[in-house]
């Protein structure tokens, strides 16, 4: 088929801190070098920041380096981190509130903002676009386009108008190639292209599996008395066991709303687990149900989030393009933050992007220099100093794990001269359901706690009904014929929006459901599924969460 | 002949509305805002009209603050040809919005001004109605099916009945409804052509319109939370309840 095309210099694919950073820092750099360049970004929510979901108490290093004037021009960075709370929660009554010097180093706040990402990125897109970026939210990018010799040559955007049975409606309205000399994937965590690159290209060889957790947020309004504007609060312990790693965070942000959420590391062993109800039970606790109580829900989303660190991080350059942020991972478990490393990794892309083209050509061209821009960067030290903290905590549970982070983050700075690697991947680590203990889920109280449809009603979340189901089953047997019997069958729990049903037909047969609508594209089935069954690919652009201010 | 096209920012219909707390109206900040969805089938309509050699030229305009013209630009991204956004930070009711309408039509000279049936944020569907009363052109509301016809408009409505058939000399004024077409998806170089299209800025003042409103909005608030219902064992029991409740 014969599809129109547009060319560029650089395209971008996703609207997140990364992708924008890059954006901007390629326009501020072309300008000092006096060079043309033409910059897209594309971006598969309805609009620049539906789909970003995040904390988020962001670290300024990155956009101190970016818009050093940013207080100026007026970014979304208002509310100062004033007070630091860890609680230990020893059961769903008690909790026990950490004294400041027993808390690892990369968790103190001082200096940081508690934000809404998707306004941060909204006013990213601003000063993007006045540099003169093209930015095309609503269009998804939904293949990789290589030239003969193998080298990325661009993307190919979501066809739309397309019906379920994969008939064309009326206006359909085929995709269309953008072609670049150089591509950078900015997807966020597991980005279905970036998966794919990392393939083709062999970029994970000699590194760990990345490994991953689901967080899921919730946004409440709540009463001023209760609100002390610039509080955060994070806790580790109940509801979860010691060999379960995650952890909640409440984040007092303005106008008296709180953010708060609950991370599980997805290599869990316990089939029956449920992250969302975890999440929902967690709130109960009166460290957290104190603020609540007498609020109103007002948000809810979830995201999967990559938390492998300095030894998860695959090989960042390829022919044609260039990985970068949650898509190639460099979240920094330790400190519970990737913003400011997506951030960052995205001025290196534009720094090596740039400085290659003042060297000569760039097209389809494996620039190298952005592997040797990460090693010789601060993002490379803070992963490096911060490399065992996740593996400690994986190794011997909450407590020892977390005191070895102590000993390793506030006494050694990091500097122990070994390096402990996690190499099972996170779809390796179930258990058969027989030999697990279904954990006991309080009934949804409608105050605090609340099911999954009315808080995924909450996310806005909005597809075109009639198109192909973008969640495909390689073998479609496998959730009833595999999963069912031997870990009665996960997704239907793992995933927070409900997507997965297992349900029983007229004639007592039982059928794998799969409600494509309610995803909130946080990619935890296509990490999670035992057998990596499911992929998830795009579906028709602008479709997928509406978040405000997430 | 030229056609005018109405164009308001609304909340997406996506969104899931929130009242303010203090009861002022709802909450817009950082909330997706698009072109209202009822506008979005009226430009496609004057776009097919266009394109069907019918009419020269399409004018997409809105009434509202800057950010306005986001809307605008994703009426010229459609295909409009050109564009005016008459710039207030006033509060607009339908009657005022009908008076600008008047006062651009008399400037413009459309043949047709295609408007929205209603706005799916305050649910008026008055604007369309108050604009052929100002200007005395007929009117044609409701429309599922737009045929023109030399010197005149066919018309088909949707009414209580059924569907009603009209004829409308033009100019007219006619305002479309959800079955009337589906509008297209927009094209990515048809995008940042648009951003190249001209979008004329004037004033209230400019067109002699005065903002005042008519009507008060008192208070805003959220429809009453349903509640729990219970399992009946019989109809009897059914019958019971339902009289205690008074409700047969």
């Amino acid at each position: 088929m014969e599809r129109e095309s547009m060319e560029f210099d650089v395209v971008i694919v996703g609207a997140g801190p990364a992708g924008l950073s890059a954006a901007c820092k390629l326009m501020q750099l072309a300008q000092e070098k006096d060079q043309e360049l033409m910059v897209c970004v594309i971006e598969k929510g309805s609009e620049v920041g539906a789909h970003i979901l995040s904390g988020a108490v962001l670290e300024p290093t990155a956009m101190n380096e970016l818009f050093p004037d940013w207080k100026e021009k007026g970014a979304p960075l208002k509310t100062a981190v004033k007070g630091d709370d860890v609680y230990y929660l020893t059961n769903e009554k008690k909790g026990i509130k950490t004294p400041n010097f027993l808390v690892p180093k990369p968790m103190h706040n001082e200096g940081n903002y508690i934000v809404s990402m998707a306004n941060v990125c909204r006013w990213l897109a601003e000063q993007a676009e006045a540099l003169g970026v093209e930015i095309f939210p609503g269009f998804t990018a939904s293949e990789v386009l290589f030239n003969d010799d193998g080298s990325v040559k661009g993307i190919l955007t979501g066809d739309m108008g397309v019906a379920e049975d994969g008939s064309e409606k009326d206006g359909y309205m085929p995709g269309m190639e953008l072609l670049a000399k150089q591509t950078i994937f900015a997807e966020g965590c597991r980005g279905h292209l970036g998966k794919q690159l990392m393939e083709t290209f062999n970029l994970r060889d000699h590194v760990d599996p990345q490994h991953y957790g689901i967080g899921i947020k919730e946004i409440w309004s709540i009463e001023p008395e209760k609100h002390q504007e610039g509080l955060v609060v994070h806790t580790a312990g109940w509801p979860l066991d010691n060999h379960t790693e995650g952890g909640g965070f409440l984040y007092h942000m303005e106008n008296n709303q709180v953010a708060l959420g609950f991370i599980i590391a997805l290599n869990y062993s316990n089939p029956h687990l449920s992250p969302f109800d975890e999440m929902q039970r967690w709130k109960l606790n009166p460290k957290i149900s104190q603020y609540l109580e007498g609020g109103e829900r007002i948000g809810y989303g979830a995201r999967a989030v990559n938390k492998g660190g300095f030894q998860s991080v695959p090989k960042l350059s390829f022919p044609g393009g260039l990985l970068i942020g949650c898509d190639a991972g460099f979240l920094n478990g330790a400190k519970i933050k990737g913003n400011h490393t997506a951030m960052k990794t995205g001025m290196l892309a534009a720094e090596t992007i740039i400085e290659s083209i003042m060297a000569g050509d760039v097209a389809s061209k494996e620039l190298g220099l952005m592997d040797e821009k990460y090693k010789t960067s601060w993002v490379y030290d803070e992963l490096h100093k911060t490399r065992n903290f996740g593996p400690a905590l994986h190794k011997f549970g909450t407590l020892i794990g977390g005191s070895f982070a102590w000993l390793d983050q506030n006494i050694f700075a990091g500097k122990l001269p070994f390096t402990w690697h996690n190499t099972t991947p996170d779809h390796d680590t179930l258990k058969s359901a027989n030999e697990c203990e279904a954990p006991h889920y309080p009934k949804p109280d409608g105050k605090i706690t609340f099911d999954k449809l009315s808080s995924v009603f909450l996310s806005s979340t909005n597809h075109e009904e009639d198109q192909p189901c973008h969640l495909k089953l390689t073998d479609p047997s496998i959730p009833i014929k595999h999963n069912l019997p031997l870990y009665d069958e996960p997704a239907q729990r793992y995933c927070p929006a409900g997507v997965y049903e297992v349900i029983t037909d007229e004639d007592g047969q039982k059928k794998f459901q799969i409600n494509g609508q309610n995803c909130v594209h946080c990619k935890t089935c296509d990490i999670k599924d035992p057998t990596q069954n499911i992929t998830w690919v795009t579906p028709e652009g602008g479709g997928g969460p509406n978040y405000s201010n997430m | 002949m030229k056609i005018l096209v109405g164009v308001k920012r609304v909340v997406d219909y996506n969104v899931r509305i929130q009242v303010k707390a203090d009861g002022s109206g709802v909450a817009t900040d950082g909330v997706k805002m698009s072109m209202n969805p009822f506008d979005e089938i009226a430009v496609e309509e004057a776009l097919r009209i266009k394109e069907a050699g019918k009419a020269d030229e399409v004018i997409a305009v809105t009434i509202g603050p800057k950010v306005c013209q986001e809307q605008l630009r994703t009426a010229l991204a459609m295909g409009a040809d050109r564009a005016i956004h008459v710039e207030t930070d006033d509060d607009i009711q339908p009657l005022t919005g009908a008076r600008i309408l008047k006062a651009l039509a008399d400037k413009e000279e459309p043949k047709i001004v295609l408007l929205g049936k209603q706005a799916i944020d305050d649910d008026n569907n008055q604007t369309a109605q108050m604009l052929g009363a100002l200007s005395h052109w007929p009117q044609a509301t409701f429309a599922s099916e737009v045929n023109i016809e030399g010197e005149s408009a066919v018309v088909t409505r949707e009414i209580d009945a059924g569907l009603e058939q009209l004829s409308v000399d033009l100019p007219a004024v006619i305002s479309v409804d959800l079955r009337l077409n589906e509008p297209r998806y927009v094209k990515l170089p048809d995008i940042m052509k648009a951003k190249r299209k001209p979008i004329e800025t004037i004033t209230l003042g400019d067109l002699n319109v005065d903002a005042a409103a008519s009507v008060k909005v008192l208070k805003t608030s959220t429809p009453a939370k349903r509640q729990a219902g219970i399992k009946v064992e019989s109809v009897d029991e059914l019958v019971t309840v339902l009289k205690e409740k008074g409700l047969i």
